[in-house]
């Protein structure tokens, strides 16, 4: 079975919500939609106080080319346009709708039938392109890099193929796997048109075989589609990551920054991105919503939730039976990339993949102990680094010999950290680095 | 014995070949140092703390002889030696010093643990720049001191510490050189170099927090919240500005008056090394300096107080 060359580790799964379908969480009172639920600029809120809001309507339009708008997912008035703390756990620019009822754009197809790429001629790549821009759809398995850029190679590039995604590769999260589960046709159809955005004739989706299921179920269904083809992976961590998926799946090696995957002709997505551009392209639907997966060993019910964009963490978790008394962490994302969160009044964004409920004993750290030397780290890097090193040198502000060692191409997956019997906090400290080190990089560009 | 002889002389005309050898090269290859440079590193303090900008002592010593070349030493400056040392490497490079006030570093931070409570515990690596990419940190100010003490440990002087009880770095002005380490250590941007003033006086807005007054006032009870009516008292001297929800004192504007002291609601600027208030202040005194001073009150000052 297909897996990525270098490192990697095998965390405990804990899938503990793969069997629980997705539900519907209950509209919010209050929304709350930042302004930065991407990377690149910020949105640039375009309602006022008082304005009358409904579902899909335009509350922050793109503050540039790598940036994407932001619609209001409840129908409502706006109460407020001021900072808010987000998921990054700082305080950022944000629109605030109280909710009254459940109005739609009328734009918005709320139909549940398949629309088949095929039976629409009319849509070609630049009109597919524009309505993702449009729709404000960004990378969903939590980087929020912004779609339609990724879709439009750099010139000099061109697109080979697609890679999809459903990797899932983080423990506890299982919204991905329910999405493929439930809505396989309109992935499948998503993939189409983001093939048919970038030209190219050939597909795949890897998916890690843990889920079995869904690898069935997928393969089933892309027999209608001949040139998307299912691709199983061995159970790996980071497999996720864009340019391990890549070597996993087409055998190719992205080489360091500043190279991007369509260097070497892949263009991938998520799932869930794929799911969205499905609901964009042929529902002119906005991204509005998105499946999170609310777990933890301690929470009651651990479920995966279809909630709108902008409904506080707080009301997610109390509809899966509440938080548990042994609370330690709440965490945004999954265990291994995710951010522990500093309140539950912050709100859902397009990244909020999930949210985890640590119980006081798995949250704390251990101590550090003295490095060993047992080269761990650097065996399960999936980049081929020195974490050890790395880290070393960050903390005692050697940024030259960090740049030398390639501090910049770390993924920030935390394979080192985790594997570390000393308990050392190395990806702190490489995090450090790697951010001074590319802020010395880009004045040295600019100059 | 014949023996010893050879030995004798073979070792001699190695040792004479090589004297002739090594002569020769350091002629030829002699390196030429303008003296003065050693010199002026003598009289430097050797602390190589690099608050001056150059690569150590020494190298702060070479660009004295290159500026004294040019004619002045106007931008040069040993903090740690202050103006003694500068007075004497003048006087060996044959200038005269120029005026640099002494400077010394301010922590812009007033948020307390009781002012400014920690609501979360960070578990990660103790050190400001880590904790500072995490976001906010323990507390709900997003401007403050983080007190993981990154600034103690780049002092070599031992001039700044936190503080265990309220969480934020304090500095020892008796310590303090001015060098600036710290304030580039400081991730947050809340040291600031100030000069030292008549008898280490001066009056400081003690808070960097640039969120909007409500939520200034949510985040620390003793945070600025750019009310502006320290600006108000002080429109003789304009010495305060308002920047982005937060006043800033110029210190080469500030008359030492406190009245802007008086004026914040908020206590978030604070007057050092001020005697304990007497009616007298040192410009236009007014009915409200009768009044104890509402920080600052030690021991002398009550008694004085009381006395009145």
């Amino acid at each position: 079975m297909k897996t990525f060359k270098l490192g990697g580790v095998h965390p405990a799964e804990n899938k503990l919500s793969a069997g629980s379908p997705i539900r519907e969480a209950n509209l919010p009172k209050q929304a709350i939609f930042s302004m930065f639920q991407h990377i690149g600029a910020p949105a640039k809120p375009v309602v006022k106080k008082g304005d009358v809001v409904k579902v899909g309507t335009l509350l922050g339009e793109a503050g540039g080319f790598v940036s994407a708008p932001i619609y209001s997912s409840v129908s409502g008035k706006v109460t407020k346009v001021d900072v808010a703390l987000d998921a990054s756990d700082t305080r950022r620019m944000a629109v605030y709708v109280d909710v009254e009822g459940d109005e739609w754009e009328e734009s918005i197809d709320r139909s549940t039938t398949l629309e088949k790429l095929s039976a629409h001629p009319e849509l070609d790549s630049k009109t597919i392109i524009e309505k993702i821009k449009t729709a404000g759809i960004v990378g969903m398995g939590g980087a929020t890099f912004p779609c339609h850029v990724k879709l439009c190679p750099p010139p000099g590039c061109k697109a080979e193929c697609v890679i999809i995604n459903a990797v899932e590769c983080e423990p506890y999260l299982t919204a991905d796997h329910r999405l493929m589960l439930e809505h396989a046709d309109e992935i499948l159809e998503g993939v189409e048109c983001i093939m048919k955005a970038v030209d190219v004739t050939r597909g795949y989706i890897g998916i890690e075989n843990n889920k079995p299921d869904a690898i069935a179920l997928m393969t089933e269904k892309a027999k209608n589609h001949p040139n998307i083809e299912v691709v199983p992976l061995k159970v790996k961590y980071p497999q996720g990551g864009e340019k391990q998926l890549i070597d996993a799946v087409i055998g190719r090696e992205v080489p360091a920054p500043p190279a991007i995957p369509i260097n070497v002709g892949a263009v991938v997505q998520n799932v869930g991105t794929a799911f969205a551009i499905y609901q964009a392209v042929m529902k002119n639907k906005p991204l509005i919503d998105r499946v999170i997966t609310v777990t933890g060993k301690s929470v009651k019910n651990p479920s995966n939730l279809l909630a709108r964009l902008g409904t506080p963490f707080q009301q997610l978790i109390d509809e899966c039976g509440g938080l548990p008394e042994d609370t330690g962490k709440i965490i945004g994302g999954g265990p291994m990339m995710g951010k522990a969160l500093l309140s539950l009044e912050v709100p859902m964004t397009k990244g909020s993949s999930g949210l985890l409920i640590m119980n006081e004993k798995d949250a704390r750290r251990a101590t550090p102990d003295p490095c060993i030397r047992c080269g761990k780290c650097v065996n399960v890097c999936p980049m081929g680094l020195e974490p050890y090193l790395l880290a070393t040198v960050s903390s005692q502000h050697d940024w030259e010999t960090s740049e030398n060692n390639d501090i910049v191409s770390c993924i920030e997956c935390g394979s080192c950290q985790f594997t570390c019997p000393s308990h050392r906090p190395l990806l702190d400290n490489i995090r450090l680095g790697k951010s001074t080190v590319m802020g010395i990089i880009r004045a040295r560009n600019a100059k | 014995m014949n023996g010893i002889l050879i030995a004798v002389i073979v070792l001699g005309a190695i040792g004479l070949i090589s004297a002739v050898v090594l002569f020769a090269a350091s002629k030829k290859f002699a390196v030429h140092e303008d003296p003065r440079i050693g010199q002026v590193a003598e009289v430097l303090p050797q602390a190589n703390c690099g608050g001056c900008g150059y690569p150590g002592c020494a190298g702060f010593a070479g660009a004295c002889v290159k500026a004294a070349d040019g004619g002045s030493l106007d931008d040069l400056n040993c903090a740690p030696g202050g103006k003694e040392v500068m007075e004497k490497v003048a006087g060996i490079l044959g200038l005269q010093a120029s005026a640099v006030a002494p400077k010394v570093a301010v922590v812009r931070c007033n948020g307390t643990c009781d002012a400014r409570p920690h609501g979360v515990e960070y578990d990660g690596t103790h050190r400001c720049r880590i904790q500072n990419m995490t976001g906010m940190g323990e507390t709900q100010c997003l401007y403050g001191c983080l007190g993981e003490g990154d600034c103690e440990s780049v002092c070599l002087f031992g001039a700044i510490k936190v503080n265990p009880e309220t969480r934020i770095a304090e500095v020892d002005e008796s310590k303090c050189t001015g060098c600036g380490a710290c304030q580039k250590a400081c991730p947050r941007n809340i040291i600031e170099l100030r000069p030292q003033g008549p008898k280490g006086r001066k009056v400081v807005v003690l808070c960097n927090n640039k969120d909007k007054g409500a939520l200034a006032t949510k985040e620390c009870k003793n945070s600025c919240i750019g009310c502006g009516k320290c600006v108000k008292v002080c429109d003789k001297f304009e010495a305060i500005t308002l920047g982005t929800n937060l006043a800033h004192i110029d210190p080469d504007k500030c008359k030492l008056c406190r009245k802007c002291e008086e004026a914040c609601p908020r206590g978030a600027i604070h007057a050092f090394n001020f005697p304990p208030r007497k009616p007298k202040a040192e410009t236009a005194p007014t009915p409200v300096a009768q009044q104890p001073a509402p920080k600052a009150a030690d021991s002398v000052s009550q008694q004085q107080v009381a006395e009145q």
